[in-house]
């Protein structure tokens, strides 16, 4: 039953950590379950669907249940609102790109998913969060919303946006104080920076990747500072913060994405015939070759989930932990509840930079594997 | 598996397009305006720091060379200087041991001389006194004989006397 409705969520990607937070709430949930009847043909609109930005209304159920997996599910992912508090939400832009041209106009027009807005070639609605064409009736056309692609600016987009506003403030005022003083130590903020810079470079870059590692200390310095930087945004509860993107599989892909491009492309020639030239006997290439070739991918793919499911389970927690208050209905519970937010807090701030020094770290050794002379 | 993945790419092919684009147009700026020349910086201050230190270590070395060699100097000037010293001490005591040596000889002499001196003197001042007693004596003698004399009876007398004394056997 409860498997059925995450299929039918669409949000299956979050099922790694679905398992989790099912451990944890699996007495509510199911409580909360028999009242979601699942409704596998998404070819028809589902009229309650749930709708960003009034969670705490919309998510109780007819008999005043309140449902803390849609709640959690929904904040910690994407959305083309920017949810503030109560019912007011940030409209965003939203572009949809389709074979027949270009749609631009403000999430606003949705209204929450409750109208269905007349585009220039087709008419959308926003269901559970994502756009699909409808026809006249308001029915999803499946053929129609497969030629609709989404590139709104949604929440995430602004926030790596902001993410990366600040990156530019702090670094090029970093950069400044390096020029102000040329030669002499370093002072205020450039002296908070530059340990982090030294210890990407002296702990991570030069012991895995050797005396090549300048020119992957852009990249690695980049990775790390804007993984960590949106771990952090992501703690924060209200704007600018508040946003899931390093805990976006879609984000970590990216991320992942380029380290792969970036190992393979500075591959030498010993480590492509590890690869595909391993030192075994002839008779075991079968094997050995597509073992290597999975693990040239299945690297990458480690970090992504890496990324993505530790930041996601943090955001999980702490929200379900909030969600404790609702689910007892008692103010009683509250201190409890902000107590254990406040220590997993304070522990995301640690995973916060553990994460992005690990996935630093890991692409510094996938690097330092495929640029390793062998003798 | 299929329903698993349908519309991925309508609903966020968008997404990975707009954070790669971003991640990337950051990667190039913050390379540019930021890691380029920070990692600069801090590479030429640390090469500035290491050059610094060499020298510094230099400096120490020529500087423990150069208080050796100083040292070295002045024991090597104690030594002459109480060399010298010594020397002097050595020559002084010579030079006054032979000037009392020949100062107690020339004493010796001089002693000596005056002695024969003294003695010649004494001699030739006795023999005056001697000479001048025996011409006063005889001055006395004659002043003494001529008084007796003046009177021609006492010469008889005299005459007589000594005659008398003389007798003719």
């Amino acid at each position: 039953m409860i498997s059925t409705r995450i299929l039918s969520t669409g949000k299956v990607r979050l099922s790694i950590v679905y398992a989790f937070f099912f451990t944890l709430f699996s007495f509510s949930t199911s409580l909360s379950a028999q009242n979601h009847p699942s409704d596998t043909t998404s070819s028809s609109v589902n009229t309650d669907a749930q709708i960003p930005g009034v969670e705490n209304v919309e998510h109780k159920t007819e008999e005043g249940k309140f449902d803390p997996t849609a709640v959690i599910m929904e904040h910690i992912a994407d959305s083309h609102y920017w949810h503030l508090w109560g019912n007011t939400s940030i409209p965003l832009p939203v572009i949809l790109i389709s074979d027949k041209g270009v749609d631009l106009f403000s999430s606003s027009k949705f209204n929450h998913g409750e109208d269905a807005y007349q585009g220039n070639h087709y008419t959308y609605k926003l269901i559970e969060d994502q756009v699909f064409a409808v026809d006249t009736t308001g029915v999803v056309d499946k053929e129609a919303s497969s030629h609709v692609y989404d590139f709104s600016i949604t929440k995430n987009v602004a926030s790596t946006w902001i993410s990366i506003i600040i990156l530019l403030l702090i670094f090029t005022s970093v950069s400044s104080a390096y020029k102000k003083r040329v030669g002499k130590a370093p002072k205020g903020f450039q002296s908070l920076i530059e340990p982090i810079i030294m210890f990407v470079r002296d702990d991570i870059a030069i012991p895995n990747i050797g005396y090549k590692y300048a020119k992957f200390m852009p990249l690695l310095l980049t990775l790390f500072f804007f993984i960590w930087i949106n771990n952090l945004l992501g703690l924060l509860p209200i704007f600018p913060g508040g946003a899931n993107v390093t805990g976006n599989i879609f984000m970590t892909f990216l991320l992942s994405f380029i380290v792969l491009i970036v190992v393979n492309t500075s591959g030498n020639k010993y480590y492509w015939k590890h690869i595909l030239l391993p030192d075994v006997p002839w008779w075991l290439y079968p094997i050995m070759i597509p073992v290597e070739i999975i693990g040239v991918v299945s690297k990458p793919f480690a970090l992504m989930i890496r990324l993505y499911a530790n930041i996601s389970a943090g955001h999980i927690i702490v929200l379900s932990l909030i969600s404790l208050i609702f689910i007892f209905k008692s103010i009683a519970i509250a201190p409890v509840s902000v107590a254990f937010v406040l220590f997993m807090d304070v522990l995301e701030l640690l995973v916060g930079f553990l994460q992005a020094f690990i996935f630093t770290m890991l692409t510094a050794l996938f690097i330092g594997t495929a640029v390793q002379e062998h003798h | 598996m299929g329903e698993l993945f349908e519309g991925i790419l309508n609903h966020h092919l968008g997404f990975v397009v707009w954070s790669a684009v971003a991640f990337l147009l950051l990667l190039v700026m913050l390379k540019k305006l930021a890691w380029t020349p920070i990692l600069g910086a801090i590479s030429e201050r640390e090469r500035f720091i290491e050059s610094a230190l060499a020298s510094a270590e230099n400096a120490k070395n020529e500087m423990a060379r150069l208080t050796n060699e100083n040292e070295s100097l002045l024991k090597q000037a104690r030594v002459e200087r109480d060399l010298i010293l010594k020397e002097a001490k050595e020559l002084k005591d010579k030079i006054v041991a032979e000037a009392r040596t020949s100062a107690q000889v020339e004493g010796t002499k001089m002693i000596e001389k005056a002695k024969h001196e003294i003695d010649a003197q004494k001699v030739t001042a006795l023999n005056e006194v001697k000479n001048q007693v025996a011409e006063l004596s005889i001055q006395i003698a004659e002043k003494i004989l001529r008084k007796q004399f003046e009177d021609q009876q006492k010469q008889q007398a005299l005459v007589s006397d000594l005659l008398k004394d003389v007798k003719l056997n």
